[in-house]
């Protein structure tokens, strides 16, 4: 990045900000040989709801996913540079790029900007080299760390926790802690998480679209959520 | 050459103390612009006013923009800013024809314009606007498109839209009359939803006035109007008690 721009950020620190939230949700949960990846499709701006529809995962690869949600314009323009950056890994070396390889780069791509990051809170996931599910989790600056879910964005606080208890087994008396969720129930998981958070959350809500990644590929579905 | 000019011209921007002036705060401003999707096409609408905070400056600017043969583009926030992405635009265009002989359809249009948003937000020197870019795209099967774009780079589409005061007032009425049948809406229902809205505004809307434009485009290409006035009622106002009268 310029020293021009850096000046320009310094200079106007305290005045214009260059940042808004738009809100969102997204949420990932790695199984043994699939990944879910789900979020609302709401984006907002104060107390208006701009769009019902505006979509926060995008595809990188045909096994990965990108989930974003906080200041929509530099989700967007983020995952743009990955997708890039994904593409220049194939046309130089004749292969798709694997999760852990475009997750370590996302970190780069997000470190790099870390004087004035990218005010998003991404998600990456997918299946790793060995087709076992892999969820990876950021903070704006790209500290980056592997994780068997996650939930970032507007209600996170609302989801996190359930999640903890229901794919983390955590405060749970007398339960296997080897035992792992089926598709299924971690799709359901999904649907009840945002259902819920839709309750509470303004800035959740309108459509979910739930990803499920497997051998078979990438499965996208549509539901509704509340439309307040 | 032009980098050069470029340099000289960004330099006088340059403060003694090494700071950059940049835009932080609107000078001379539009007012709310809607549009909305109908079965062919898309039809948006603003007023001709350009306010110097309270005072209403310039009571003659068109904020309906046509680029190319399909597609308008409608500005609201700082006027001097829209006539700088104008003069891009004319500059632009222009040059697809000469070099490429292309003509720019909408989804590109606007891509080329939230990039530049997204990019002047980036040097924290924004573009102090709200656009929506509204077309028709021949070459995709005459594709309807309507998109948002803002100072902060923030874009989204939708089948109903609006900008500044019309987002909080026009925009509900919109949603319940506009956005379930946006396919299926025609011409002349599309043209009183704006109307209605755009009166509602102007009985609400301290900065709008009573001289509009509409604008439509079709698989046949752009249509606006010239500027009119809406017929307004204020015998209500014989029963307001207060405020000093």
């Amino acid at each position: 990045m310029s020293t021009e721009i850096q000046n320009a950020a310094k200079s106007h620190a305290g005045r214009w900000e260059p940042y808004v939230d738009n809100g969102g949700t997204s949420l990932a949960i790695a199984g043994p040989d699939f990944c879910i990846i789900a979020s609302d499709t709401r984006q907002s701006e104060g107390y208006s709801i701009n769009t019902r529809y505006d979509s926060k995962v995008h595809q990188i690869t045909d096994k990965v996913l990108f989930a974003t949600s906080g200041y929509s314009a530099d989700g967007k323009k983020l995952a743009e540079n990955i997708k890039i950056q994904a593409e220049k890994y194939l046309d130089k070396n004749d292969k798709i790029i694997q999760a852990p390889s475009i997750a370590q780069m996302t970190s780069i791509i997000m470190y790099q900007k870390r004087f004035f990051p990218y005010y998003v809170f991404p998600i990456l996931a997918g299946l790793d080299g060995e087709g076992k599910g892999c969820v990876f989790s950021y903070d704006p600056v790209g500290n980056m760390e592997r994780v068997g879910f996650q939930v970032y964005g507007s209600a996170s606080a609302l989801i996190q926790p359930f999640l903890d208890n229901q794919v983390g087994l955590k405060h749970q008396e007398n339960v296997d802690k080897n035992r792992t969720l089926s598709k299924q129930e971690a799709f359901d998981l999904a649907i009840d998480s945002f259902t819920s958070a839709t309750e509470r959350d303004i800035y959740t809500g309108d459509y979910l679209e739930i990803y499920t990644v497997d051998s078979t590929g990438i499965h996208k579905e549509v539901r509704t959520l509340k439309f307040d | 050459m032009s980098s050069s000019l470029l340099l000289s011209k960004k330099n006088s921007d340059v403060t003694e103390n090494g700071t950059y002036k940049h835009t932080t705060s609107p000078i001379v401003t539009g007012t709310s612009v809607l549009a909305l999707k109908y079965k062919d096409g898309v039809m948006m609408a603003s007023d001709c006013l350009a306010s110097y905070g309270s005072l209403a400056r310039f009571r003659n600017v068109r904020r309906l923009q046509p680029i190319g043969t399909h597609t308008i583009l409608g500005a609201s926030g700082e006027i001097s800013d829209f006539q700088f992405i104008q003069n891009q635009f004319e500059g632009l265009m222009l040059k697809e024809h000469v070099e490429d002989g292309q003509k720019l359809e909408t989804s590109s249009i606007y891509r080329y314009l939230s990039n530049v948003m997204y990019g002047r937000r980036s040097k924290v020197d924004p573009l102090w606007n709200k656009y929506i870019v509204a077309g028709v795209e021949p070459s995709k099967n005459n594709n309807i498109f309507l998109g948002f774009v803002d100072l902060y780079g923030t874009t989204y589409q939708s089948s109903v839209m609006a900008t500044g005061f019309g987002a909080h007032i026009a925009l509900p009425i919109m949603r319940k009359y506009a956005e379930p049948r946006a396919d299926s809406l025609t011409e002349e229902e599309a043209s009183k939803i704006l109307d209605d809205c755009m009166r509602v505004l102007y009985y609400r809307d301290a900065r709008s006035f009573n001289k509009i434009q509409k604008a439509k485009v079709t698989a046949q290409g752009v249509e606006i109007s010239e500027p009119y006035s809406l017929s307004t009622n204020w015998d209500f106002a014989e029963s307001i008690i207060g405020y000093g009268s």
